[in-house]
């Protein structure tokens, strides 16, 4: 067997990074709420429990509402980025980027309790689901453009010239040739977009008016030794939907690349 | 093209960074907000022993989870880019970085679940013979902190140090042993220099949010694992105290970035 | 009528010249290349003329209409990309087609129009096929489809052999020669391989930092390069030193290097020099080596030592180091049973042809 002692760590290290996630399907269906071993029994009840829960479906719709628009915006903001930066030089061009791409790695908390500054304090808005998407707008952007980036960067700059050759305005070349190549990236942003908002906590927690975002609402449960159960119920069902999510944007991710001709050359991110 | 991003950021970014600059230099008496420029709080932060100790902690904490990350992560990346079928290596990213698109909020819940008094790990123990009593040292301080900040950005330190060392020319290797050296020194003569870049992105990556890491000392630390984020969130949401709160901000971002740069800084000077 | 008119093109990026006043006329109809080393703004000046760049200074005429702020798009010029550019996204046939698609024909008419162009490129029903199904050589006649069915006044060609194996760059110099013969259209090929401008084009312009050093056809261009650098890029060549003796009414006489004293007619003096640089130009196959003894009393002789060769199977090239120079020269030889192929270190007789010396002006 190739790698030996590495092949053995790399299985350990696989088992203590899915070790949280098994646990969360076993308590979800565990017929009994404290969280530890020995397991109770089999009970589907606090999945059936969910449904009833009337606050758990105001911040899952207000939480995919604000996951949708800052998907779409982030994924906008992300292909004009993106776009500039793989084809054309412009003064400033590295710090303009680098300014950018900032919020991937500055602390959630320095962009919360800045947003929520300038928010309160210094233009006394009331705090809404449009603060929450503003915040996730800005640290999204980031990852949609470096999806967008690979994409717009496979891509041959004769592409474009060959439909203007052809007669294509540049916007024609642009919406004609240029889109329907970087779609399957566009698709596969905007799906990791939509799913780090979703799951985003801190600037939520922030940044949130009256309506709380799921994450924001599961935080409060917590607290709550009796309602854990259905949070993990929630959690697992989340899981679940996160991985189909993630499954289609790979499989768009892969079509992209067999698109333009490329080879496979691993996952996301 | 750019403006448009640009200008979102410069507004969503930089405007709001300037706001908690500015807020840093003033105080606030219950809600109203004095605009003196003052002092104080910084005054305030460098001698009060709390936001010291917070602070020490907080760049302590950052700075293990750090190089227990990046340390564990490696063997990692250079296993699935040396090691696995090229045909698999797709499988083997998309399986490190499924656990990580559960909630957040709730794996750090679970590790709580896991490391608790009656949890999982001290039940395991127990049952297998290996401990007597529940082993508290895990849950509820420090430890706990990085145990679970680890795991939280084992991803984001495997994916840039993997790509790192998918670059290398598989040749470079060959020609290393070609002229004489072994397995062992080739890889500190020519992979690990080469996958440098890859250890520096993925130890910014780590090191800098961590140290903002709100959820996780909240829910694992206990009183001795808090860190300076809590500080922030209790000064801004429970105190009232928006100027305190933005002068921590402040400290903790130039603390953060004073580092990286130093580290950045002798990754230049002796990897030339 | 020249159908493109090139008048003092300049080009810069930033501080860099990339074109230094390029002055040109070409032909309609004609196969015109522009050939020269990388970096030499072949591939700006055809860019140019695409209307893909901005030109500093200068002006284009396009069958005489001036091309100033005309965008690639409204110009009747197509181009053949070096990657040759088949939209991956879209079929063979809509790939041929995409430029006919704002014309709004009637569909059969345009199906009509895309298998003839199909058929032209010898490609006739691959029309339903993925485009990233294709070989390189299939692109490349996909790409020259695409072109041609706009019928351009004139078609660019962006190095667009250089992806092909050896075999099949061969077989696509015969038909792409074979392709402008048919469609009459003028063709402008941006090409580094000597071989290759010398094979398929009427015209040749040699290019080197930004200018053109001699436009001519391939014969003249191989036979009477006007510049040493000219006759070093374009085949092999050897350089002697030389001394200009003296002129007389129907040739001038020089001194060479290792072969003496040399009557070169003025017909073979380039035109209008006043002086000549201190070396003359002699290609190999205008040496020989001789195994019997001189044919005529006329013919000099020089002896010299093989110093190394190389053996094509059909030719051997000698490096023989003539006695009193420093310099080995290449000489070509056809292998004949009657030659036996001479071994390093041998001595061998050295005789040549001085009507193909070639002189430079100063």
């Amino acid at each position: 067997m190739r790698g030996g002692w590495l092949r053995i760590y790399a299985i350990t290290y696989l088992v203590f990074l899915y070790l949280p996630v098994i646990l969360l399907p076993l308590f979800a269906f565990n017929d009994g709420t404290v969280m530890a071993f020995p397991l109770k029994g089999f009970t589907t009840q606090w999945f059936v429990q969910l449904a009833g829960i009337e606050a758990l479906h105001g911040a899952l719709l207000n939480s995919v509402f604000i996951a949708s628009v800052t998907a779409a915006l982030s994924v906008l903001l992300g292909i004009c980025a993106a776009r500039a930066s793989t084809r054309f030089r412009f003064p400033f061009k590295a710090p303009i980027m680098g300014a950018i791409m900032v919020p991937l790695v500055l602390p959630e908390i320095i962009v919360a309790v800045s947003l929520l500054v300038v928010v309160v304090q210094v233009l006394d808005l009331p705090l809404s689901a449009w603060t929450v998407i503003a915040g996730h707008t800005l640290i999204c952007t980031p990852f949609a453009i470096a999806i967008l980036s690979s994409a717009f960067q496979g891509l041959d700059q004769s592409f474009e010239e060959a439909a203007i050759d052809l007669g294509e305005t540049r916007w024609g070349a642009f919406k004609n040739i240029i889109l329907p190549l970087v779609s399957p990236g566009i698709v596969a942003s905007f799906l990791i977009c939509f799913t780090i908002s979703l799951d985003e906590f801190i600037i939520a927690f922030f940044l949130t008016g009256a309506e709380p975002t799921l994450p924001v609402y599961i935080w409060g449960q917590l607290r709550f030794p009796t309602k854990i159960p259905a949070v993990m119920a929630l959690g697992t069902l989340m899981l679940v939907a996160s991985l189909i999510i993630l499954s289609v944007a790979e499989y768009y991710r892969r079509r992209g690349v067999a698109r333009v001709g490329g080879k496979d050359s691993g996952g996301f991110l | 093209m750019v403006s448009p991003t640009a200008v979102y950021v410069l507004l969503l970014l930089a405007a709001p960074l300037a706001a908690v600059v500015a807020f840093s230099f003033w105080t606030q008496d219950f809600l109203t907000i004095d605009r003196t420029l003052t002092l104080n709080n910084y005054r305030e932060a460098f001698t009060d022993p709390i936001y010291r100790t917070l602070m020490g902690r907080s760049l302590m904490i950052s700075g293990v989870v750090t190089v227990v990350t990046v340390v564990l992560a490696f063997p990692i990346a250079y296993f699935v880019s040396f090691y696995v079928d090229p045909s698999r290596k797709a499988l083997w990213i998309f399986l490190i970085t499924i656990p990580f698109w559960t909630s957040y909020l709730l794996r750090v819940f679970l590790w709580k679940v896991i490391l608790g008094f009656n949890g999982v790990f001290n039940s395991g123990l127990l049952s297998l013979g290996i401990i007597d009593e529940p082993i508290t040292f895990i849950l509820y301080n420090a430890n706990a902190v990085v145990i679970t900040l680890a795991h939280a950005f084992a991803p984001f330190t495997i994916l840039p140090i993997y790509v790192a060392l998918e670059k290398i020319d598989r040749s470079l290797l060959e020609a290393s042993r070609d002229l004489g050296e072994n397995r062992m020194t080739t890889f500190f003569r020519v992979t690990l220099p080469l996958a440098m870049p890859g250890v520096i992105a993925a130890t910014l990556i780590v090191f800098i949010p961590t140290i903002g890491d709100y959820v996780t000392p909240r829910l694992v630390g206990g009183p001795d694992g808090l860190m300076i984020a809590n500080m922030i969130q209790t000064q801004f949401l429970k105190l009232n105290n928006a100027p305190m709160g933005a002068t921590l901000a402040v400290l903790a971002m130039c603390a953060v970035t004073a580092i990286s740069l130093i580290f950045v800084f002798f990754n230049r000077k002796y990897l030339r | 009528m020249s159908i493109i008119s090139l008048q003092g093109i300049e080009k810069f990026y930033g501080d860099y010249h990339a074109l230094k006043g390029i002055d040109c006329e070409i032909a309609e109809g004609e196969f015109f290349s522009l050939l020269g080393p990388s970096g030499c703004g072949k591939t700006t000046l055809l860019r140019v003329i695409a209307g893909f760049e901005d030109v500093s200074g200068g002006v284009v005429l396009l069958g005489g209409k001036n091309m100033a702020g005309v965008p690639a798009n409204k110009r009747p010029t197509n181009m053949v990309f070096q990657s040759y550019a088949i939209f991956p996204h879209l079929s063979v046939a809509q790939n041929v087609g995409y430029g006919l698609r704002r014309a709004k024909l009637p569909k059969a008419e345009l199906d009509a129009l895309v298998d003839d162009a199909l058929e032209m490129v010898g490609l006739s029903g691959f029309g339903g096929r993925a485009a990233h199904a294709l070989s390189g050589g299939q692109r490349q006649r996909v790409a020259l489809a695409r072109a041609l069915i706009l019928k351009p006044k004139v078609l660019l060609l962006d190095e667009p052999l250089s992806a092909l194996d050896k075999k099949m760059r061969e077989q696509m110099q015969t038909e792409l020669r074979r392709l402008q013969r048919q469609v009459g259209i003028t063709f402008i090929l941006v090409t580094h391989d000597q071989e290759e401008a010398l094979i398929m084009s009427d015209r040749i312009a040699v290019m080197f930092e930004g200018e053109i050093a001699q436009v001519a056809p391939p014969q003249e261009l191989y036979r009477r390069p006007v510049t040493r650098r000219v006759g070093e890029f374009i085949g092999v060549m050897n350089f002697l030193d030389a001394r200009h003796i003296d002129d007389n009414s129907d040739t001038v006489r020089f001194d060479i290097e290792g072969i003496g004293e040399a009557q070169i007619s003025h017909a073979q003096l380039p035109s209008g020099a006043r002086a000549f640089a201190p070396v003359v130009g002699l290609r190999p196959e205008a040496l020989s080596v001789i195994y019997d003894a001189p044919t005529t009393p006329a013919q000099r002789v020089v002896e010299g030592e093989v110093v190394d060769l190389s053996y094509y199977g059909d030719m051997t090239y000698y490096e023989v180091l003539i006695d009193g120079t420093t310099t080995p020269m290449t000489i070509s030889m056809k292998n004949l049973a009657a030659r036996p192929v001479l071994e390093r270190g041998a001595r061998a007789r050295v005789t040549w042809d001085e009507g193909s010396l070639v002189v430079f002006a100063a």
